[in-house]
């Protein structure tokens, strides 16, 4: 007998610590379809028939944001046999409103009152027996971080699915609302009762979405009940509801909660964030913790010491050996074999293909465990409140910084690290901005030119102002996609600041293993995939394997060189280093080595590091051209790893491909700006 | 009198809510409704948002929707 058991309750509630210990390691975490929404499903660890759905954390059932709509939809179209709701002892009167709304639904609920070790240590107390009998479903205390109750939980729970135990009607509106609400669920004619009466109380909340559900026959006799209930309401239906529940939360709290302190005292992390939050002191420390993050990730002067890698860079390093040394061994044991030339070239690729997935690996492990330690202590939501007042400007959120700081290491974390970013639109539009930051990657490509054709300049002003271009890009991306493609949703900031908690080891690690594997798994077909198909474009030709100048490869360079006229680098040679970028950008310069005079892989490193020139380009760029095309290569579509990242983070192909057409629009855009301006005043 | 008007450790009752829509829902699901007691803590260090105290928990909101809650 298969069973499905649903886990809602209000973000930091410990839902997902509980989740975690319920199901283990037996999780497997996709994504909503076409949301940035992950969905996270898991097998009972005692019981295997026991299906658990970990829902996105939201404050109520409203229509609003992504998380909601994916919550309540599973919980009102999906019908769960049972439903968890995970309340937070420390903070009971507002989660009770969520509570409500799950009950309004009709579906069989328990609830587990949440982190009673913080009750208890405050010396609190909540009735738990009373509550239930109340309530009229079981009310089982648990601390989630250590496995107190789980047990005594599942038991219920599993009871009351078994059962089919619906909690008990609204009592928290009056008879007036009652029967209106009756009213309006008889016009909704003959579906499920509960589901009928739900939707009658989302009606009088004015829910768009339920709104539109409805038939047009049956919509102007309820719209009718709604304008009757307002007017003997006193107008505001959707407040006197909102208002009823609380009203009830009210009376349930004073007859059930008994906290020890008054209220106004100083908790610990009011304290913490005098110092956090401080006027004067939460941006050096904030840049400092920034700093400390990037470093343990990217850095290759770690700790100041020249040459010490970090741990990001030190696990990279020794995975991308391992890697390459296992790729050598099989290489070699295909050669040995006597394999021919274009198998050989074709195992070779595939296990580059492979080995550029497995590459990123390790920095995204790295920068998750910190993001995860960060996110689930409670100071991301301290950067956003921070940093909040320079980025609404822009139409996004303070969230949205960290990925965007990121960006400048690598997009492929970066991207990743959008999910802490609170709405759906918000997620989606820094997704599509993130990579116009200049990633460690394009830096090679700003040396080859700046040692090249820009000796006489400030070459470091010049890849500076790169750097600059791809931030003020990033800020107009921002504004015109919040303008023209997300106008109709409507951003709005209020968030909660929860108490500082110490992650468990446990919580931060799985939290990091997840994005791994997700995007070893997702990520790493759309890599894979499309490296083979590159160096096969780029080894053959109609006759068989040949060098790339000879290649397809090299044919459609040329067949769409012309596209390129405008921004000033109408080569084919260009155009071939535009495409070998999209497998990793620095591959750009060992093209242009090879396609430019045969040059070799050591010379190729000294031009990557900006140490040597490479003479040959210059009969194709001009400065102008090549700041066109280095502006080009910054903002259009990421190297396949990156767009495999937003592929995954963005749960559709229709999104990706917005984003990287908004993506190649820009460069274009730029490019050919740049191209023209240039030209005009150089 | 509007939240916006509020200094940091000030405190007010909630009389109404200005906003519509979306907004709106969103105010009074994160448990401000008319007759709820909300206190001011602290503005950010750029000037906005701020952070305040409602139902035993704090919230950050931008100025421009604090102005939307009318108070006492």
């Amino acid at each position: 007998m298969n069973m499905t058991i649903a886990l809602a309750g209000n973000p930091n509630c410990g839902k997902t610590t509980l989740f975690n210990e319920l199901t283990g390691s037996k999780q497997h975490v996709g994504n909503w379809p076409g949301v940035t929404v992950d969905k996270k499903e898991g097998v009972y660890r005692k019981n295997k028939e026991v299906m658990i759905l970990d829902l996105p954390g939201t404050y109520s059932l409203s229509p609003y944001s992504a998380e909601e709509i994916v919550a309540r939809d599973a919980i009102v179209k999906d019908r769960p046999d049972v439903v968890i709701n995970i309340v937070d002892g420390t903070s009971v009167e507002r989660n009770l409103y969520l509570s409500l709304q799950i009950m309004e639904t009709g579906i069989p609920m328990v609830i587990a009152l949440n982190m009673m070790d913080e009750v208890e240590a405050r010396g609190d107390k909540i009735d738990c027996e009373e509550l239930s009998e109340l309530l009229g479903m079981p009310v089982i205390p648990v601390v989630a971080r250590s496995g107190r109750g789980l047990q005594t939980l599942m038991e219920a729970a599993i009871a009351v699915a078994e059962e089919h135990r619906k909690p008990k009607p609204s009592e928290w509106f009056d008879n007036e609302l009652k029967s209106t609400i009756t009213e309006i669920a008889e016009c909704l004619g003959d579906g499920d009762l509960d589901e009928r009466l739900w939707k009658a109380i989302k009606l009088l909340e004015n829910d768009d979405v339920v709104a539109k559900s409805i038939e047009e026959a049956k919509a102007d006799s309820v719209r009718k009940l709604i304008e009757v209930a307002n007017k003997s309401m006193g107008g505001d239906v959707e407040a006197t509801i909102a208002d009823d529940r609380y009203q009830y939360i009210g009376k349930l709290i004073k007859q059930c909660v008994r906290k020890a302190q008054r209220e106004h005292v100083e908790t610990r992390s009011d304290k913490i964030d005098k110092i956090l939050t401080n006027r004067i002191l939460a941006l050096p420390v904030f840049a400092a913790v920034m700093y400390v993050m990037f470093a343990c990730t990217f850095s290759e002067n770690f700790l100041f010491v020249e040459g010490l890698q970090s741990p990001g860079k030190w696990l990279e390093g020794m995975v991308g050996d391992l890697w390459g040394l296992f790729a050598d061994s099989v290489s070699g044991v295909v050669e040995g074999m006597g394999a021919s030339e274009w198998a050989v070239g074709l195992v070779t690729s595939c296990l580059d293909g492979v080995g550029s997935v497995v590459g990123f690996l390790p920095l995204v492990l790295v920068l998750f465990l910190l993001l995860s330690f960060l996110e689930d202590s409670g100071y991301m939501a301290r950067v956003a409140f921070v940093m909040d007042r320079i980025f609404r400007h822009f139409g996004l959120s303070g969230r949205s910084f960290i990925p965007m700081l990121m960006g400048f290491g690598c997009s492929v974390p970066a991207l990743m690290a959008s999910r802490t970013l609170e709405s759906d639109k918000d997620r989606k539009i820094t997704m599509m901005i993130t990579p116009f930051m200049s990633c460690g990657a394009k830096l090679p490509i700003y040396a080859m030119f700046a040692a090249t054709l820009f000796t006489d300049s400030n070459q470091t002003m010049i890849v500076f102002s790169i750097y600059m271009l791809g931030i003020v890009v990033a800020i107009f991306g921002a504004l015109i996609l919040n303008k023209f493609a997300f106008k109709s949703d409507v951003s709005h900031f209020i968030m909660e600041l929860p108490q500082y908690r110490v992650p468990t080891a446990k919580s931060v690690m799985i939290h990091a293993w997840e994005k791994v594997k997700g995007f070893a798994m997702k990520a790493g077909t759309v890599i894979f995939a499309s490296t083979v198909l590159i160096w096969f474009l780029s080894n053959f030709n109609f006759s068989g394997m040949c060098d790339m100048e000879e290649s397809l490869l090299a044919s459609i360079g040329n067949g769409i060189k012309w596209i390129f006229a405008p921004l000033g680098w109408a080569d084919w040679r260009a155009s071939v280093g535009v495409v070998t970028g999209w497998i990793a950008k620095e591959n750009i310069v060992a093209t242009f080595g090879q396609l430019f005079g045969g040059v070799s892989d050591e010379m190729v490193e000294a031009v990557m590091a900006g140490e040597e020139a490479l003479p040959a380009i210059g009969e194709v760029f001009n400065r102008v051209s090549a700041y066109s095309y280095m502006a080009f290569n910054l903002l259009c579509m990421p190297c396949f790893a990156a767009v495999g990242a937003i592929k995954r983070e963005m749960g559709s192909w229709k999104w990706t491909l917005r984003a990287v057409g908004f993506q190649m629009a820009t460069a274009y855009v730029v490019a050919l700006l740049i191209n023209i301006v240039g030209n005009l005043l150089f | 009198m509007t939240l916006r008007d509020l200094k940091p450790g000030q405190e007010g009752v909630v009389v109404a809510i200005a906003a519509a829509g979306s907004m709106k829902r969103r105010i009074m699901d994160m448990g401000i409704t008319p007759g709820v007691k909300m206190r001011v803590i602290k503005v950010a260090p750029f000037g906005d948002p701020i952070e305040v105290n409602v139902r035993g928990y704090e919230l950050s909101l931008r100025k421009e929707e604090a102005q939307q809650i009318e108070m006492r």
